[in-house]
């Protein structure tokens, strides 16, 4: 593997409205330290790329900015969202698990029916009435691009669903909360090309209404979809651009190398 | 001798050893069911035991254990179900964990005359109980809470981790999560585990001749006011199992049939274990698909 | 301060769920703490009153044959000598461990390296059905069978050690297999291909490799039927004959620690001599279920893979 200088990185200034930001992130595993001194502004309405070879932290990362590390890794440093920085041990973390949502790498519907695994975080965040359901229901499974295939069996087990129809109901899932900004981590690496390339589609018209961070080792998958890209190499973000500069015209050596095919 | 040989009177012995024990619980089954079966009439069934005289039936033996065993899963289930949850959702590496491990270990490791001493001791005497069917739940209850508390523990366990995300990326308690996501998935396995149990229980003895009593008065079936003393429901009055009257019946007892009363008591205590057994089988497996959505 | 700055930084319903969870499970806990410390505290202040409250010497209790707790012996001490229990004990649970232990270890080998699905399928239900066994059936089946049987062959009685052991046997077979069987399988399985890509028997791997690599397991699968059989009561009360005499030979009546506890608490005064005996009895048998439990702990922690 070749050596790059770890502490040099070029980071483009966000001009829009941000959804989120972060200040000197550190993640420690025990006493090892994955993540690195991040500070990233994540623009609104967007979707932002983390790419990197695995072991490159992207996925710590992304962990972090809901608070999933809680239990398994110390982390230093602030998120702001909303102007609170919600990495405080007093911030309630059920909170912003509502406004940042998460989809993961391999599907992960709720041993339920298919109409239950949408509704059920509603109803229990106070969402009563039948007709308010049915139709946040309806509006998430077409948000998702799922209604069509599934209108007919709302009542059926989601695990009798193929893995992609999984993964687009984990992210219809995801959006019923309404939340302002959608973590998602390879949310396509377990699946085929076709189910992948309706789940690209998908986010990008979800990116109308909400803000997007996408984790992907899939290099055409980010230049696809993404507007802006970060590049992180163990553990230290190293640039930080629009998608069309990060694979035109890196700045830096080692995201030359990876972008270009030559790395490691 | 070369090695080849070795390697065929090795199999040979192996075999042997597995025939072997396949027969003796053919004999051991076979002897149960062959000489009690005949034995067992509706008579049998239905009614009183009879301390001198031959004849006697085993009616209230048997609605006793299957109160004591109703009662004992009411009392020791949800401490079970709490337990096991934190075991298996909260607990982290720490001292506190060990000694928690470590109680559940000592609790499950002690004879069980040594519980029903206790709970003699406890509950019969400090606590003026007297032998009761509380009482004997509660012995139960000790002896069972082990086994219930590592099966959930378990069961909980298997859950995919992926299931606690979603459930958190959702913005619900680790607590919602826990009681409304991962404990329906982990209940063919709780199931299973607790139908298991209730078998050991059904079976126990020891645990209860010294809480639960070793007398059955004769009780109202049609009396469903629990604090009167004669209904059948009051749990603070004497109960002796069916387990309890085969002991009794074989070591202290007068009455003339003694062996005709084992062998029949015996014979459907079995087929009681035997249904548990088939019944946790077929239940969890059946869960499981309608959770799994398998076919 | 906007609505949801607000809830971002005010607890929630969520929040209070959380911790009414942990303070419903921390209660279990607690309760199962407490009643360990419970059990404990009473049998060992009970059965150490004995020898505090009444005077007697533990080393005559420990060591002494004669057990009659009502009288006093010539020179005006209690007359309680624990040793033929002690000894009947350990005898029956010796004797059926070491009985116990070849069958199940042959049952293991079968299940995890003869045949990986068919044999299981057979055996497992087996082995859960013993388990499933009540200790009373088959003490009713020693008393009504192997009782007459040795009656018959080596006259006398019939209840005894002999008798006990092969209750106790069936009894901890069960349990033995099962743990074996778990820590045969647990042997990783390039283990085998090795030995068998040396040019091994069959035979010659089970028994130089996955054995060897196995007997932390198999020796914790002895203890735990170990601990079965010295705590089992009733099955062996039944067949045991139930006389606080030292063991002449296998086929004489004998008493088990458990066997008399069970016959004789009930027929004693609650706070009396003869009735603290019996709490110093089951103190014996607590702290042997100790002890066993801390060398499987032992165990488990210098054998891992």
């Amino acid at each position: 593997m070749n050596e790059y200088n770890l502490n040099e990185s070029y980071i483009t200034d966000i001009k829009e409205k941000l959804a989120l930001s972060t200040q000197n992130v550190q993640v420690y595993y025990g006493k090892s330290q994955a993540i690195f001194d991040a500070n990233l502004n994540f623009p609104r309405y967007k979707i932002t790329a983390l790419i990197g070879a695995s072991g490159s932290g992207k996925s710590t990362f992304l962990r972090c900015l809901n608070r999933m590390n809680d239990k398994i890794a110390t982390v230093d440093g602030e998120i702001s969202y909303r102007g609170v920085n919600i990495n405080s041990p007093s911030t309630n973390v059920y909170e912003v698990r509502k406004h940042i949502g998460m989809v993961f790498q391999r599907p992960n519907p709720f041993a339920k029916s298919i109409s239950e695994n949408i509704t059920f975080a509603l109803k229990n965040a106070g969402m009563k009435k039948k007709q308010d359901l049915e139709e946040r229901l309806e509006q998430s499974l077409k948000g998702a691009a799922l209604w069509d295939e599934v209108k007919d069996d709302l009542d059926k087990s989601a695990l009798a669903l193929s893995g992609g129809q999984q993964q687009r109901l984990c992210i219809a899932r995801s959006i019923a909360m309404h939340p302002d900004i959608l973590l998602l981590d390879e949310p396509a690496s377990a699946l085929d090309p076709i189910s992948t390339s309706k789940i690209e589609e998908t986010l990008k018209n979800l990116s109308k209404d909400y803000s997007i961070i996408i984790v992907t080792h899939n290099l055409q998958q980010a230049s696809r979809i993404s507007d802006y890209t970060a590049f992180l190499h163990l553990g230290h973000v190293i640039e930080y651009n629009s998608t069309v500069n990060i694979f035109t015209n890196p700045q830096m050596q080692a995201t030359e190398d990876y972008v270009s095919g030559n790395f490691g | 001798m070369n090695a080849k040989k070795i390697d065929r009177i090795a199999s040979f012995i192996i075999y042997t050893i597995v025939a072997a024990v396949i027969l003796l619980l053919i004999a051991i089954l076979g002897y149960i069911l062959f000489n009690g079966v005949p034995d067992i009439s509706w008579h049998f069934l239905t009614s009183s035991a009879q301390s001198f005289s031959a004849g006697g039936g085993i009616r209230d033996q048997l609605f006793n254990s299957l109160y004591l065993l109703v009662l004992t899963i009411i009392v020791s289930l949800p401490i079970g179900l709490g337990a096991g949850i934190y075991l298996s959702e909260y607990a982290s590496d720490n001292w506190f964990t060990d000694l928690i491990r470590t109680s559940v270990e000592v609790l499950s490791s002690l004879p069980s005359v040594v519980v029903s001493l206790f709970g003699y001791l406890l509950f019969v005497i400090k606590l003026k109980l007297g032998f009761s069917i509380l009482s004997g739940a509660i012995a139960l209850t000790f002896f069972n809470l082990p086994l219930l508390t590592r099966n959930i523990e378990e069961s909980l366990h298997n859950v995919p981790n992926l299931q606690r995300e979603a459930g958190m990326s959702l913005g619900l308690s680790n607590w919602k999560t826990t009681t409304k996501i991962i404990l329906p998935a982990a209940l063919p396995g709780i199931l299973t585990g607790l139908i298991l149990s209730a078998g050991r229980i059904f079976g126990e003895a020891a645990a209860l001749i010294y809480t639960a009593g070793q007398s059955a008065p004769t009780v109202d079936y049609s009396n469903w006011n629990i604090f009167s003393t004669n209904s059948f429901l009051n749990p603070m009055r004497p109960a002796e199992t069916l387990a309890v009257h085969i002991w009794k019946v074989n070591t202290e007892s007068v009455t003339p049939d003694a062996n005709l009363i084992s062998s029949a008591s015996s014979a459907v205590l079995i087929i009681v274990i035997l249904l548990f057994n088939l019944g946790a089988r077929f239940l969890g497996n059946k869960l499981y698909k309608k959770i799994t959505a398998t076919k | 301060m906007d609505k949801i700055q607000k809830k971002l930084q005010t607890k929630s319903k969520a929040t209070f769920q959380d911790y009414f969870g942990k303070g419903i499970c921390y209660l279990c806990i607690g309760l199962i703490i407490l009643l360990v410390t419970c059990i404990l505290y009473f049998i060992a202040s009970k059965g150490l009153a004995t020898f505090t409250k009444d005077k007697v010497n533990v080393f005559d209790f420990l060591t002494k044959t004669n057990w009659n707790p009502g009288a006093l012996d010539n020179k005006g001490r209690p007359d309680i000598g624990a040793l033929p229990m002690i000894v009947t004990s350990f005898s029956v649970t010796l004797l059926a461990a070491l009985i116990a232990t070849p069958f199940a270890i042959g049952v293991a080998i079968f299940m995890s390296e003869f045949s990986s699905k068919n044999g299981s399928k057979i055996l497992q239900p087996v082995i859960e059905l013993l388990v499933g066994i009540p200790s009373v059936v088959y003490g009713f089946i020693g008393l009504s069978v192997i009782v007459p049987f040795i009656r018959r062959i080596f006259g006398g009685t019939g209840f005894g050690i002999f008798s006990g052991t092969l209750v106790l046997f069936v009894m901890i077979l069960p349990t033995i297999t099962s743990l074996s069987v778990d820590s045969l399988k647990s042997v990783p399985m390039y283990y085998r291909q090795a030995s068998l890509a040396l040019g091994a028997t069959r035979w010659q791997t089970i028994y130089k490799v996955v054995l060897r690599a196995a007997i932390p397991g198999l020796l914790t699968a002895i203890i735990f039927g170990i601990a079965r059989a010295f705590g089992e009561a009733l099955a062996v009360q039944m067949v045991i004959g139930n006389a606080a005499l030292m063991p002449k030979n296998l086929i004489s009546p004998a008493s088990t620690l458990t066997s008399k506890l069970t016959t004789d608490i009930g027929n004693t005064v609650m706070g009396t001599l003869p009735n603290n005996a019996l709490w110093s009895l089951a103190l014996i048998l607590l702290l042997m279920s100790l002890i066993l439990n801390l060398i499987v702990k032992f165990i488990g922690k210098r054998g891992r893979f």
